[in-house]
């Protein structure tokens, strides 16, 4: 399949050297590291991200405009935070000239699409300074995340310290150290069903986009996207922000990144054919024509 | 000449003689290119129907790249207060801001006119479209009380390209008219170019001249699209919409019909072609600007 991990200009292995925003971060404290960096040299103004919500591990999309701030974004939340609602309000309320957001390849197509065509995100397409995309084979409803901790699982949602897809399953992990994994067979009717036209894996729109995926425990595999991305991750590295490997040198390396990202876009591409004789004679509308 | 024709005229005068000291031979050359830009110009009017005047102000919000836009790219052949025209000419694209009083037989005349006399005819922001504000009027306002029934352009005329929103935003008209452009007087390539980037706007204006927050029910969440974005929300002018558990709920009493929250949304239409080229394209815009 043609160009299924985007455009990129390098791809490395990397975790943060900050003990402080690795201890909660999801993986290598990627997302979190770049914001402070950005944040310390005036790249950004602020980011939005993932901060806590009223329940426990339901997020709600935040202006984060201090490293604090970013720090208690950490980590995924595996539902859905609306991070582009915020976009518009960052540059107003917040008054940010130069915005940084954080979000699902998805949302990375929002952003894109409402730079070359902003109908109602007046002056925003010029103040998107850095937009980190995470990788993401689906999301969920925070509903959904409820019957699988809670019924699945057997774990109180206040008393999980993290969650996690890996290694074929969904772990839940509890403070007080019960770990319990899920085959992805019981979570995949739980999905969020936009989620299945989806046909991005890796975040081809973003800046740089990141994820687990490809890297040993605790390191991020990392694309480096365009020249935007590219000067904010040699500046960050140069100024000692990041450990890196060549992505050549880790395993499973880029080769498990292109299989699962074809997985992905195959089947969703068969959802959105079959989408196309849906009913006797009707069709589901296709976003993409 | 209008006002807009005196300012660009000013500003240019201003840049020109800051490069009073440069050679014959560069003054020749910016004499030249001058000539073959204006030859190849664009007409573009200003059509005001019934509107707030929201969009013009939003096109005037370009600042240097109106007059950039004027300058090089098309020539403003009709607008009220800014083109001392009485009547519609012929022009290559009418920008329609506004929707039609169907009480009034000047704004019913004059809107088919524009249709008569313009190749494209661009429906300017929500009232144009869909009706937005004005679909809420029951008349009784001074000095025509019985002005009461307010029509979207389109369900008077064939429109060509919509451009939704209340008002639509500065970058948006910008982005259209430097494509309309493109499409009328570019080369093969930028011709393909500006037909991609302008074939949702098109397919906007042949869908139909309603809006409101139920779009979003009826064809994203309904038809199993929506991915929680949020792109919806943050394009509505009067937040009407919140997200509940990650996905769109809108007031609908606080709705005014205007079709941003829809046009905005990453699954109402998707090109990849266009976005996978978000960089090439916004930076041919902005350097056909500079
Ligand atoms: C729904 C979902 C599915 C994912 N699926 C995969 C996958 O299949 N393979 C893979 O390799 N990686 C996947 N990831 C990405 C991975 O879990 C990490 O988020 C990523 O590696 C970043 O880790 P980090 O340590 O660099 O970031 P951190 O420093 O921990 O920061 C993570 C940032 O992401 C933000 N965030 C958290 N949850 C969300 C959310 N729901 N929406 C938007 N922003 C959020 C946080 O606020 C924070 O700013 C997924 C992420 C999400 C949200
Ligand atoms: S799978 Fe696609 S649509 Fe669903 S959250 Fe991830 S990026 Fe968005
Ligand atoms: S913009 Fe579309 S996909 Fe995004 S939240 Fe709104 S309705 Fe859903
Ligand atoms: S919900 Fe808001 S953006 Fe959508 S049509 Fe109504 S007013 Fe416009």
């Amino acid at each position: 399949m043609a160009n299924e991990l985007g455009n990129y200009k390098t791809c490395v292995s990397a975790r943060s050297t900050d003990k402080e925003i690795l201890k909660c971060s999801q993986d290598g404290g990627i997302v979190t590291q770049l914001f402070a960096f950005a944040l310390e040299e005036g790249i950004i103004d602020g980011a939005i991200v993932a901060g806590p919500g009223e329940e426990p591990w339901r997020p709600q999309p935040m202006v984060a405009m201090s490293k604090d701030e970013l720090l208690a974004a950490r980590g995924t939340k595996y539902n859905i935070s609306p991070n582009v609602s915020f976009i518009k309000e960052a540059t107003r309320s917040f008054g940010l000239d130069k915005v940084g957001i954080v979000g699902t390849p998805c949302q990375m197509q929002a952003i894109r699409k409402g730079m070359l065509y902003p109908f109602g995100w007046r002056d925003v397409p010029d103040k998107i300074a850095l937009a980190l995309g995470i990788f993401c084979m689906e999301n969920f409803p925070y509903q959904s995340i409820v019957q699988l901790v809670e019924d699945h699982a057997g774990q109180k949602l206040e008393n999980v310290s993290k969650m996690n897809i890996g290694k074929g399953k969904f772990w839940v992990y509890t403070d007080r150290g019960a770990v319990v994994d899920l085959p992805l067979k019981v979570t995949h009717k739980y999905e969020q069903p936009g989620c299945h036209v989806c046909l991005d894996y890796v975040a081809n729109l973003a800046d740089i986009s990141t994820g687990s995926v490809g890297s040993p425990d605790g390191w991020s595999t990392v694309f480096v996207r365009n020249a935007k991305g590219e000067t904010v991750w040699t500046k960050a590295v140069a100024a000692g922000c990041f450990e890196t490997k060549p992505i050549e040198q880790v395993k499973p390396g880029l080769e498990l990144v292109t299989k699962l990202a074809n997985e992905k876009i195959t089947k969703n591409q068969k959802t959105i054919a079959g989408r196309a004789s849906f009913g006797a004679g009707k069709a589901l509308r296709n976003p993409y024509i | 000449m209008g006002l807009l024709g005196l300012l660009s005229k000013l500003f240019h005068k201003s840049g020109s003689s800051a490069k009073s000291d440069t050679g014959a031979v560069k003054m020749v050359e910016s004499k030249r290119k001058e000539e073959k830009s204006v030859a190849d110009k664009i007409t573009v009017g200003h059509v005001h129907m019934s509107g707030c005047t929201g969009c013009l102000v939003s096109l005037a919000d370009n600042y240097g790249g109106l007059l950039t836009i004027l300058d090089r790219y098309a020539d403003l052949v009709y607008g009220l207060t800014l083109a001392d025209v009485r009547h519609i000419p012929k022009m290559d694209v009418a920008l329609v801001e506004g929707s039609c009083c169907i009480n009034d037989k000047c704004s019913v005349d004059e809107i088919k006119e524009t249709r008569e006399k313009a190749a494209v005819v661009v429906a300017v922001g929500g009232c144009a479209c869909y009706g937005n504000i004005t679909r809420f009027c029951r008349g009784g306002q001074q000095n025509q009380p019985q002005h009461e029934s307010f029509l979207p352009i389109g369900d008077l005329i064939k429109v060509d390209v919509y451009i939704p929103g209340c008002a639509p935003t500065p970058q948006m008209i910008r982005n259209v008219c430097v494509m309309a452009y493109l499409l009328l007087k570019g080369n093969a390539e930028q011709k393909a170019l500006a037909t991609s980037y302008l074939k949702p706007l098109m397919d906007l204006a042949a869908k139909g001249t309603e809006a409101c927050f139920c779009n979003l029910m009826t064809e994203v969440i309904n038809q199993g699209l929506c991915m929680g974005c949020g792109s919806c929300a943050a394009a509505c002018p009067v937040r009407a919409i919140t997200h509940e558990y990650g996905k769109p709920q809108g007031q609908r009493d606080l709705c005014i019909k205007c079709g941003a929250c829809y046009a905005q949304c990453p699954r109402s239409f998707y090109s990849f072609d266009v976005v996978n080229n978000y960089e090439a394209i916004l930076g041919a815009i902005n350097g056909a600007l500079q």
